[in-house]
């Protein structure tokens, strides 16, 4: 049988033989390609639940590996090794370790919900893929993401002030994820605007350090939310198992 | 679509405040021209973005919901949102808010604690700014207004993603003659036709700009956009016009990139949709907010004498 999804397979559990002859049948090189046979003993088998117990991934039981997400992705195109469908899989049988060796590329899915449309389940994959980057954080697999950090940001941003002001979300963003404001690119970048609009833009950008844009009478509705987000990751760290003494 | 759209009411979000204020601009601009009248909602916040879901999906869907309350509390019955983003989170709420009791009761729950009324779904319909000029003006018109003034402006149509995905959240399309489509949307084709622009075809019109990345990874973001931007060449088109603030500063931004970064020099333009028809309208270039654009376009907008 062909292989299909050779990617899957790890190189070393590929053993192809030079020379080799099965009951007088020559098989050498190519057609003795054989996938090492393993013994799976741990299984997680509490992980499918815990996913399914974080935002986005209720549905994950429903899948039946038709492999449209996988198609349809977005950041599969551009990373063979990027497979909602396969993760899946993983995480309802168990397989944590086979799991765990793509945890650094989990969270970059750029939520084009291409699988969600694709999908005959209703599975929402694009939630599937936050929830698990959420839990590979919460168990202590994976740092917090860039992404992470990008969404933190923002969220803090809107339960002070009830709006975004991009600046001030961009300068939280690169101090915490430690990368430089003088990117070639973005000094290309700004570079140009400033070479255009010298008065104008500088006031802009001195003018929104000042005044944050702001929602009125905001504190209350602020506080309202923030209640039930602390509410909401208490539960979800009950529902992992994590000792929530440190929790937010 | 609901009732008058002569006058709805206008979510403009916070995007249109900063990055993309020449959309905002432009599209008040384009209003007033046409005489579409927007009253800016009262008070306002954040629909919670692309962000927020990530760390709770329902405060976002709380969040959108208080502007609908708000809307609701104005007298309208139609809120417009020019924003991808924007328009997604509304229509997100809104169906959230019909179809999950959990949603309904966090929101209800929030909103007594924050002093308000809960929003009812089915009190306003959440229309995007495309919707609001295809049906609240029309091609006929529109094709009288601008007497061709596009006329030899190569134009591929981008969507991005929030625009028809997820379907279910959009009722309103996939309905047959005259409504929207989610695969192969055509309604920005349909305006920048009747205003004389020839629409290349573009096979990446829904394809994503990687937007929720852009900064966290954008080397993939930066992979993606020189995809859309080297097709719509390859396609014949001379601009790219966007009806998304993140999708327009993700490509304007990344264009820059992927010339600094990966040595990829790119020279298609990157205009919102409004700004092109506001020139068609007769409006300047200075009007519809070209210099606030990131990227300069005023010398190609010069030789096709627009603006
Ligand atoms: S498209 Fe849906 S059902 Fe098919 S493999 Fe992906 S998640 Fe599973
Ligand atoms: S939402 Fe994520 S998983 Fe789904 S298609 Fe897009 S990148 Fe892939």
């Amino acid at each position: 049988m062909p292989i299909h999804e050779k990617s899957l397979i790890r190189p070393e559990n590929l053993i192809t033989n030079d020379s080799l002859v099965i009951d007088g049948v020559d098989v050498s090189g190519h057609w003795s390609t054989f996938i090492k046979s393993r013994t799976i003993t741990d299984y997680n088998e509490a992980m499918e639940d815990e996913i399914a117990a974080l935002p986005g991934g209720e549905n994950i039981h429903r899948c039946w590996q038709c492999g449209s997400c996988t198609n349809a992705c977005t950041v599969n195109a551009v990373n063979p090794d990027f497979n909602p469908r396969y993760w899946i899989y993983l995480i309802r049988q168990g397989l944590e370790e086979e799991l765990l060796r793509d945890k650094d590329i989990i969270w970059q899915c750029v939520s084009c919900n291409k699988c969600t449309y694709a999908c005959p389940r209703d599975v929402l994959p694009e939630g599937v893929m936050k929830a698990t980057a959420h839990w590979l954080e919460l168990k202590g697999h994976t740092p917090k993401s860039p992404s992470t950090h990008f969404d933190e940001g923002f969220t803090e941003s809107i339960l002070a002030t009830g709006k975004i002001e991009e600046g001030r979300v961009l300068r939280t963003f690169f101090q915490r994820t430690g990368q430089p404001l003088n990117q070639p690119w973005l000094v290309a970048l700004v570079g140009g605007l400033v070479k255009r609009f010298p008065l104008g833009y500088l006031i802009r950008m001195g003018w929104s350090t000042v005044f944050r844009p702001r929602t009125s009478n905001w504190r209350r509705t602020g506080r309202a939310i923030e209640e039930y987000v602390s509410e909401r990751r208490a539960e979800q760290a009950k529902a992992l198992g994590l000792d929530t003494k440190g929790g937010h | 679509m609901a009732g008058d759209l002569k006058k709805v009411a206008y979510y403009p979000g916070c995007a249109l405040e900063g990055t993309g204020h020449s959309y905002n601009r432009s599209t008040k601009e384009v209003g007033k021209a046409l005489g579409l009248e927007l009253v800016e909602l009262k008070n306002w916040n954040c629909c919670g973005a692309m962000e927020v879901k990530n760390v709770d999906p329902q405060v976002q869907t709380y969040l959108s919901a208080r502007n609908l309350t708000i809307a609701q509390d104005m007298g309208f019955d139609t809120v417009m949102a020019p924003c991808n983003g924007c328009y997604h989170n509304l229509k997100k709420a809104e169906y959230d808010l019909a179809h999950n009791p959990h949603a309904a009761e966090v929101t209800e729950r929030i909103s007594k604690k924050a002093g308000h009324k809960a929003y009812e779904p089915g009190g306003v319909e959440t229309i995007h700014a495309l919707d609001w000029i295809k049906h609240g003006v029309g091609e006929a018109e529109l094709r009288q207004r601008a007497k061709g003034k596009l006329a030899g402006l190569k134009v591929a149509n981008y969507y991005g993603c929030m625009y028809t995905r997820p379907r279910h959240i959009f009722p309103e399309k996939d309905q047959g003659t005259g409504s929207e489509s989610t695969s192969k949307p055509h309604f920005m084709d349909d305006i920048l036709a009747a205003a004389g622009a020839e629409n290349v075809e573009f096979p990446l019109k829904t394809a994503c700009c990687g937007g929720a990345h852009s900064l966290s990874d954008s080397d993939i973001s930066t992979k993606l956009v020189l995809n859309i931007l080297t097709t719509a060449e390859a396609c014949g088109a001379e601009v790219i016009a966007t009806e998304c603030p993140t999708c327009h500063s993700g490509l304007e931004m990344h264009q820059v990139r992927a010339e600094k970064v990966l040595g990829r020099k790119t020279s298609v333009k990157i205009l919102y949709f409004t700004q092109l028809l506001g020139m068609a309208l007769g409006l300047s270039a200075k009007k519809v907010g070209v210099q606030e654009n990131l990227s300069d376009p005023s010398e190609f907008l010069r030789r096709k004498g627009l603006g």
